[in-house]
């Protein structure tokens, strides 16, 4: 009956349709389908944060989406921020800062942290840990990542 | 893990919608932000037949003011509350919980009307529905019901919502000049469920107290509301009337003692 759905999205800019399982959740889509790998899948419960993408302007979860519902929706991923220069600022200070290790967390949490910096958050080393709690880093113990945020957060003002 | 197969369906309106949902006789579910049924689907636990995607469903959207009151569409994000100006002049208390659920990116998809379905007791919007002395406005095959808050939390993920009957909005008093309110929650990690919350509206002298993250459900203690506004330490003594979880993350004495605190500390930064 319906367990194929046929969509059509705009990912980085471009066009995509495409006929979908509809078990198949957005992260696995932009992934396996459109081979963008940046995009990572940790817990696939919405806990770790490593499948944020933004959606229509707004952060998501990749795994808590069906690729269905991104029918008609313009999607970000990491490499679509990296390529616009969207992020260029915050990935130099996270590598000024050794604000990642592994790097598995890194794209999710630079679309969380330009979710914070874009919507004018200040500075503020509680604010930061706070927007960036659904977020999880098992290496760096979150400082360093705090501190490249501030940074690029203090540069702009100047 | 991912979810389990299941068929995909994204009615146009409401009608549709409960067509659809009579027609499959309780092997569909709705849809909503998908941020509670995803989790619960790809862990598993959850494994419908049909899903019914309610995005398209423009008649569970909005917010609007009536009068002495204010109706939330059911799809409502919590994002688009956060921003609402009706919501920030005449819910206020909505605004100081919304920072406590979760983080923006289920903020951005998560929706008033899944979150009450779902009736987790640990949730934040049970309560304050429960203490902002709410409506929830149900339709299914029989018509609408208007149900009180009071009347539409059952126990642990239950509600008197039945399996061919939708959530289309919740409606809420507005705020008065002669009302205040409060909020605290305590948690181990911000965004994380409550160990224990509260939920604090009084108009005059009079309060409607509603706990979460404490027992099967949202509650309120009316010895409790009734003693509070005279002697603080009486009405705690009230809190033994909650048949408090006891779970690997707080036992019912630590509980007990969080629920207090967070009774204590709202009330000490009640809005004027
Ligand atoms: C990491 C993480 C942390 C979270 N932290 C919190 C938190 O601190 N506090 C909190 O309250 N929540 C939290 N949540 C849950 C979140 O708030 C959910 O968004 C919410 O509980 C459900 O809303 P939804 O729109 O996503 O519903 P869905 O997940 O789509 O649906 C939930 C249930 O409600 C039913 N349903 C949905 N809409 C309707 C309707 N209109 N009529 C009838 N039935 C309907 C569905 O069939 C389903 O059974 C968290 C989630 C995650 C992933
Ligand atoms: S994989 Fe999506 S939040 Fe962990
Ligand atoms: S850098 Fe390894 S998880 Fe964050």
């Amino acid at each position: 009956m319906s367990r194929f759905v046929d969509i059509k999205l705009r990912v980085n800019g471009e066009d995509v349709s495409a006929t979908v399982p509809s078990r198949l959740n957005l992260v696995d889509f932009l992934r396996n389908d459109l081979c963008l790998t940046g995009s990572h899948v940790g817990c696939e419960h919405g806990v770790c944060g490593a499948c944020t993408v933004i959606v229509d302007g707004d952060s998501v979860r990749g795994c808590l989406m069906l690729a269905a519902q991104a029918n008609r929706a313009d999607i970000t991923t990491i490499e679509g921020l990296a390529d616009n220069g969207q992020s260029d600022a915050l990935q130099a200070a996270f590598t000024n800062r050794n604000a990642l290790q592994c790097g598995f967390c890194t794209p999710g949490m630079l679309a969380s942290a330009l979710g914070y910096i874009d919507g004018g958050g200040t500075a503020d080393r509680d604010a930061i840990r706070k927007h960036i709690s659904g977020n999880y880093c098992r290496c760096t113990g979150y400082q360093s990542i705090v501190d490249a945020i501030c940074d690029v957060i203090e540069e702009a003002r100047t | 893990m991912k979810a389990p197969d299941f068929d995909y369906l994204r009615p146009a309106n409401l009608d549709a919608a409960l067509a659809m949902l009579a027609e499959h006789d309780g092997n569909a579910v709705p849809l909503a932000g998908g941020q509670s049924l995803m989790p619960m689907m790809n862990f598993r636990v959850a494994a419908p037949e049909v899903l019914i995607d309610l995005a398209d469903v423009a008649e569970l959207r909005g917010i609007t003011r009536n009068g002495d009151h204010v109706r939330i569409g059911a799809m409502t994000r919590y994002v688009q509350l956060s921003k609402d100006p009706i919501i920030l002049a005449d819910v206020p208390l909505i605004g100081m919980a919304l920072p406590h659920i979760a983080h923006d990116a289920i903020r951005n998809r998560g929706t008033i009307g899944g979150s009450l379905a779902l009736a987790d007791p640990a949730a934040e919007m049970p309560a304050l529905m429960l203490a902002l002395d709410a409506a929830i406005e149900v339709v299914g095959a029989n018509g609408t019901r208007l149900i009180k808050a009071d009347n539409f939390f059952l126990s642990y993920f239950e509600t008197v919502l039945e399996k061919d009957e939708l959530i289309t909005a919740v409606v809420i008093p507005t705020a008065s000049n002669t009302q205040s309110f409060g909020f605290c929650e305590l948690t181990q990690r911000h965004g994380d469920y409550a160990l224990a919350g509260v939920a604090v509206s009084r108009t005059d002298a009079k309060y409607r107290i509603a706990f979460f993250g404490v027992a099967d459900r949202a509650v309120r203690v009316a010895a409790l509301e009734d003693t509070v506004g005279d002697d603080l330490e009486k009405a705690l003594a009230h809190l033994d009337e909650i048949e408090f979880t006891d779970d690997g993350k707080a036992n019912a004495a630590t509980r007990q003692r969080l629920a207090g605190v967070a009774l204590t500390r709202a009330l000490e930064e009640m809005t004027s």
